[in-house]
């Protein structure tokens, strides 16, 4: 690899932000065609990464990045391996072809712009997660999908159900994130070291950890609310609220595989525990079987096509878990053929959804005559998906049960359950398939015909590649599976299974799962209208019971807030005042560190006693003030004064920032004054004033005397002779005070001028709440 | 407040006191000042105008919104900051050229470029709050863009 290269690939992983950012603008310019020249940026990505696949087939690690926080070991550095780039080959190959089809599907959509901007970002987010070498930079790409997922999800935000759904994605995905930050906190606490590339050689030392257990708990709850294991399921098929390419791409395709990626990335570290292969098969196994039985239920294309997805997300865990060499195998080579008969398959139905009008499968049939290039791409995935021989499908079946048939009574569990799972995913895979397609014409809601190239491109390269990688099985082992799979395991493995059936235990088990799947086909309607009285018998499910605890968190932040902010500034104020004077007063007293009275000084200059004599006068005249406006007017006197003694004793940048902020008060606070119409005069009745009298003077008191204290203990010259000899000479600034400022302590800065900002928001946001009121309701108060 | 004295000297003193800011921007890395106090002296130069003109004129006469500029700021800060990871050192790392113009040397620093982004921070947020409360209560005139 050239010099150029960290570069080009911090260049690859940003190009689909770069291609979001434009896309408005371009789709604005050139309307649907926008698509071909936004696919670009992914599909430049996508040869850039293939690349690396020579080098990653030899069995090296590709790494780069930029230090970011070197004293906290942060950094935005990227981790290629056989896992990583498969991952990212996936992402931007299917990215692609999904940008093209997004052009053919929003066409004539308003808000085709915003959604192109919304998916190629998301892109990127997926891209940064698989890379991703710090765990930081894991969890923040994480989070992103996250969101961007969330804003595809409620792309059509007008309707109640894509709302719903897209908060309910955030929350379990989001909730599980924050889970899996904790997660990540263990790792690094526990190994010392905060980059996956470093931590998938550790060895045992993890699984020893009296933590192990704390920590696998988090991942997996990151892992299995992003993967949609149960009981977290219930997202997913929610999720299909969402236009077809998002649910084609996010939703099959990548996102919800970034759990099982997760596993598959810490299996060599934290795998082959009890725990681990209890959890993760016992899990995926509930979660295949329960994919499969709702999918079974549906009679909508995509939903049918969800809860498969769910099922198959379930095996992989499954498969994950079990972490034998054969069990990874099969895993790598079914996630990849899932990504393409599933990806086409979403796209399929996305076309005769478009087409037709409807995508309910007991509304549809004969559509073969009118979309004869969307039914061969739709047969050829089936093929796949039911894994038939010929087909990438069907290598990963043959490995699935060469893996679980070892012949121990958990095996035979196990490999029951896939049997069943398979059988009834290869019902449905060729329901989706066929039913549309075949049989005698039925009346759709508008006149079918076959769709542009657009519609057409992705699934046709899609499902022909399922066919392709089985039939040359030989490479598509060399530079994906094989370097995929010793990823995993963290040991080379060779795998060299090909679409040539070998006589033996898995090819039976093959047979019986197509004749259970045919069988399960032919009687599909019976089957349908008993699992929907089998579900409906269960009572509601866990999709109501988000709905409960979200309504009890809504009703539990609002009674706490009802209690905590009682809306009158007066008890705010008074509270957080007497806190104050409680702070500063009882440690002095408790602890005995009052400070020594000072001596009245010796010689005090005329200009000195002239300010301070100008400052009290400020306080009589704030404490004699009639109205108000003379009231604040008057305490600008005694800051101003304030500002002046600073310069005396030499602070200048004090006294200076201190004249601008008090002129700045008395201005704001007139203004506010005015605009609250309050009574000009103060209203308290004497009790009142009192009180805060008093509470105002025990303030002051306990500013002074912690003022007297701080001065009369002996000065640590630390940090300024640190400053006085370094700002010249490190920052080039004469000025101590400002280079403290932009440049020793500039990320503090960087936070406070983002509070500033934040405020300001806030503020504007209060104003206009009030005079929208009072335009509103013409309520005077 | 509106008299024909403060409307008078306005435009003169609010363009006094914003080159001032400048100056004090600038200077500040030296000598007494910087991005927060040239950042406050600009923004009571406009909420000087603002009393004088009405808001606006203010707006006219800034052309973004407020909250835009202060936007730009916290932007133009982080980018100063996050400049210094192509150069392979720690974020917030001043980096500083020395071009010469004119035969005089100018030390130029994306510590500058962060100071000017406060500045912008401090000038757009304080100015959008005073000039949402000059606005006539019940005016909900307000000339975005």
């Amino acid at each position: 690899m050239a010099a150029n290269a960290p570069a080009l690939t911090f260049f690859a992983l940003f190009l689909p932000f770069l291609a979001s950012v434009l896309a408005p603008v371009l789709t604005r310019l050139l309307g649907d065609r926008a698509a071909f020249v936004l696919a670009l940026a992914p599909a430049l990505a996508f040869a850039h990464f293939c690349t690396f696949l020579p080098e990653i087939a030899a069995g090296e690690v590709v790494t780069g990045g930029y230090a970011w926080a070197p004293s906290f070991n942060l950094s935005f550095s990227w981790f290629l391996d056989g896992l990583s780039l498969t991952f990212a080959l996936l992402i931007t190959g299917i990215g692609a072809l999904i940008v093209v089809y997004s052009g053919g599907y929003m066409k004539g959509h308003e808000g085709q712009g915003r959604f192109m901007a919304f998916i190629l970002a998301f892109m990127g987010a997926m891209l940064g997660l698989v890379v991703s070498d710090s765990f930081l930079m894991l969890f923040v790409y994480w989070e992103l999908t996250s969101i961007t997922s969330f804003l595809l999800i409620g792309f059509d935000h007008e309707r109640e159900a894509a709302r719903r759904a897209a908060l309910q994605a955030l929350v379990v995905t989001g909730g599980g994130g924050l889970c899996l930050l904790a997660g990540l906190v263990f790792l690094w606490n526990i190994t010392g070291v905060t980059q996956l590339s470093l931590l998938v050689h550790l060895g045992d030392g993890l699984r020893q950890s009296p933590f192990y257990l704390a920590t696998l708990l988090l991942v997996l709850a990151g892992a299995f609310t992003k993967s949609a294991q149960f009981p977290f399921h219930f997202w997913l098929p929610n999720a299909m609220e969402a236009p077809t390419p998002v649910s084609a791409y996010l939703h099959s395709a990548t996102m919800v595989k970034a759990g099982v990626y997760l596993l598959m990335r810490l299996n060599p570290v934290m795998g082959d525990t009890p725990a681990w292969v209890i959890l993760l098969p016992f899990f995926g196994g509930i979660t295949l079987i329960a994919g499969t039985f709702l999918a079974v239920r549906q009679t909508d294309l995509k939903l049918m096509l969800a809860y498969t997805t769910m099922a198959s997300l379930g095996l992989l865990v499954m498969l994950t878990g079990f972490g034998s060499a054969h069990a990874v195998e099969a895993a790598v080579l079914y996630l990849v053929a899932h990504s393409l008969f599933k990806g086409a398959l979403f796209m399929v139905a996305g076309t005769v959804d478009h087409e037709a009008g409807t995508r309910d499968v007991t509304k549809l049939g004969g559509l073969r005559a009118a979309m004869p290039v969307t039914f061969g791409a739709a047969l050829l995935a089936a093929l796949s998906m039911g894994g038939l021989p010929l087909f990438f499908g069907f290598l990963a079946k043959e490995e699935i049960y060469a893996a679980l048939a070892a012949g121990n009574p958990r095996a035979v569990f196990f490999t029951g359950l896939a049997v069943i799972g398979n059988a009834l995913m290869f019902a449905i895979a060729f329901a989706v398939a066929l039913k549309p397609f075949l049989g005698p014409h039925v009346e759709t809601p508008k006149h079918a015909h076959e769709g542009p190239m657009t519609l057409w491109l992705g699934p046709v390269v899609l499902s022909v590649l399922g066919l392709a990688a089985a039939l040359f099985s030989g490479v598509a082992h060399r530079y994906i599976s094989s370097p995929m799979a010793s990823a995993i395991t963290d040991e080379k493995i060779v795998i060299d299974i090909s679409t040539v059936p070998h006589l033996g235990l898995p090819l039976l088990l093959s047979v019986i799962t197509v004749l259970l799947g045919a069988l399960a086909f032919w009687r599909l309607t019976d089957l349908r209208a008993f699992m929907v009285r089998a579900v409906e018998s269960l009572g509601p499910g866990p999709d109501r019971g988000f709905d409960h605890v979200v309504s009890g968190l809504v009703r539990l932040s609002a009674a706490v807030t009802r209690f905590v902010q009682p809306g009158r500034l007066e008890i705010y104020i008074t509270a957080t005042f007497i806190l104050l004077a409680v702070t500063l007063l009882v440690p002095p007293f408790v602890f005995g560190e009052l400070p020594v009275m000072p001596a009245w000084p010796e010689q005090l200059l005329v200009q000195e006693a002239a300010f301070f004599a100008i400052a009290v006068i400020g306080l009589f005249a704030v404490l004699r003030a009639k109205d108000r406006l003379t009231a604040i007017v008057s305490l600008g006197i005694q800051g101003f004064a304030v500002a002046v003694i600073f310069l005396l004793f030499g602070a200048p940048d004090l006294s200076f920032t201190q004249f601008m902020v008090e002129t700045l008060s008395v201005v704001i606070l007139a203004l506010v004054m005015t605009r609250l119409r309050l009574t000009p005069r103060d209203h308290r009745p004497l009790g009142q004033s009192l009180f805060d009298g008093m509470v105002a003077v025990a303030c002051g008191l306990g500013f002074t005397l912690l003022l007297l204290k701080s001065t009369q203990a002996p000065f640590d010259t630390v940090l300024t002779d640190f400053f006085n000899t370094y700002s010249k000479t490190v920052a080039h600034g004469a000025n101590v005070v400002n280079v403290i400022i932009v440049d020793f302590r500039g990320t503090d800065t960087l936070g406070e001028i983002a509070v500033v900002m934040v405020t300001a928001l806030a503020v504007l946001a209060l104003i206009r709440v009030r005079a929208g009121k009072r335009a509103g309701s013409g309520e005077g108060r | 407040m509106n008299t024909l004295i403060l409307r008078t000297v306005a435009p003169s003193l609010t363009a006094l006191m914003l080159l001032f800011s400048v100056f004090v921007l600038l200077r500040g890395h030296n000598e007494p000042g910087g991005g927060f106090i040239g950042g406050l002296i600009a923004a009571s130069a406009l909420a000087i105008y603002g009393i004088a003109f009405g808001v606006p004129s203010v707006r006219r006469a800034i052309r973004f919104h407020p909250m835009a500029i202060a936007g730009f700021g916290l932007l133009l800060a982080t980018l100063s900051g996050a400049l210094s990871i192509f150069f392979g050192v720690p974020f917030m790392t001043g980096l500083w050229v020395y071009p010469v113009i004119f035969d005089v040397e100018l030390p130029l620093s994306t510590v500058m470029s962060f100071d000017i982004g406060v500045y912008l921070v401090v000038v757009g947020a304080i100015t959008s709050i005073a000039l949402a409360l000059e606005q006539e209560p019940g005016s909900d005139v307000e000339g975005e863009d």
